[in-house]
């Protein structure tokens, strides 16, 4: 079993103009480990972070768009994994942080802790899928996930983390959308 | 009988398809985002799949519609969401934390199904379309009552409107509109 803000910080190093998405506790770490302005936190509503990605990816066929969820945020909108496979974007890259509890709302276990998102992703027809439970295979494996023709999906296997800082208006201040946009826009 | 108020001006009344989609392409949208409406299946859904001009993404639920369109408008994209009063009253969540809260310019365009089109939708006697209007007022989201073709030149000015904006809009098709 995997951290999640250890597998973010060896993701973080081979993110340069990607977007990334992410919400909750994969944004606090995902912002700890790498805060830069092409960060798109402001979900609105717990499970859109894989239909912002889609919506991202599309508007920009030319970057690369990747996609760090949490296991009770796919499970509410598990049926954007067949809409992704169908719209087909080869510039996305979907991880889901698997780590059994809905972290953010108390721990709690989500209805089933054993559910296998990796072979939901590849049945529903993403190009590949993957499944990470030991750190070192992770980081000897994670260039080529990001290089994949997508859409790809990765299940990072991971302990629940210690109690996070869930600072709300910072994730998701209005000027970091704003500044968010320009930058998008700004790349070549 | 009901109150004048409530119904609608009677007499010949026709909604085409081929108008609100012409006037959905001058409004500069060029993805339909969707999950299919019986009200506007034959009129619009089924037209636009077959127009090379707009990509039709089809979703497995309405509110995954209200992310892809943010996604899409910060890539500077126009989208229009084609669902049904049902799954718009299933998306409320996400269209209060995307286009409410934090100012997105989510368009939707909202089949209202078993609607008698001569009789105002706050007046209709069916529970799920009654309540569409007083929702949308109490939002704050701006909408307009598609039903006969000279309301379709709503369209274009309020989608230009909500991406001047970045602000919610939601047209109201109060009748099937007929097939191009």
């Amino acid at each position: 079993m995997m951290k999640r803000d250890e597998c973010f910080g060896i993701l973080a190093r081979h993110i340069t103009d990607e977007a990334v998405v992410a919400t909750y506790s994969s944004a606090v770490d995902w912002v700890a480990i790498n805060p830069r302005v092409l960060n798109y936190l402001s979900i609105g509503a717990m499970g859109l972070d894989s239909s912002h990605g889609l919506g991202l990816a599309l508007g920009r066929p030319d970057k690369r768009v990747v996609v760090l969820q949490g296991d009770g945020s796919l499970l509410m909108n598990l049926g954007s994994l067949v809409t992704i496979a169908a719209a087909a974007p080869k510039n996305l890259v979907h991880f889901v942080a698997h780590n059994e509890t809905y972290e953010a709302n108390g721990g709690h276990p989500i209805p089933n802790e054993k559910v296998d998102f990796a072979g939901i992703a590849r049945a529903a027809g993403y190009a590949a899928a993957y499944e990470f439970s030991d750190l070192r295979m992770f980081e000897q494996q994670v260039a080529h996930v990001l290089e994949q023709q997508g859409p790809v999906f990765a299940t990072l296997h991971i302990e629940p983390s210690r109690p996070l800082n869930y600072d709300y208006p910072s994730l998701y201040d209005p000027a970091k959308r704003k500044a968010f946009k320009a930058a998008w826009q700004r790349q070549g | 009988m009901e109150a004048p108020a409530t119904r609608l001006d009677t007499g010949p009344r026709e909604l085409n398809g081929s108008a609100i989609i012409a006037a959905i392409k001058a409004s500069g949208i060029e993805y339909i985002l969707s999950v299919p409406d019986i009200v506007t299946s034959a009129g619009l859904l089924a037209p636009i799949a077959r127009d090379k001009a707009l990509h039709l993404i089809r979703v497995c639920k309405e509110d995954e519609c209200i992310g892809i369109a943010s996604g899409l408008s910060y890539c500077d994209k126009r989208a229009l969401i084609l669902i049904q009063h049902t799954g718009f009253l299933d998306s409320l969540n996400a269209i209060r934390g995307v286009a409410i809260e934090y100012k997105q310019p989510i368009c939707m365009m909202v089949g209202l199904l078993q609607h008698e089109p001569n009789v105002a939708p706050r007046a209709s006697p069916r529970y799920g379309v009654r309540i569409v209007e007083p929702i949308l007022d109490d939002m704050g989201i701006a909408h307009h009552l598609i039903s006969v073709d000279a309301d379709v030149a709503q369209i274009k000015p309020a989608i230009d409107q909500a991406y001047a904006e970045s602000e919610p809009v939601v047209f109201l098709i109060g009748r099937s509109p007929n097939a191009p």
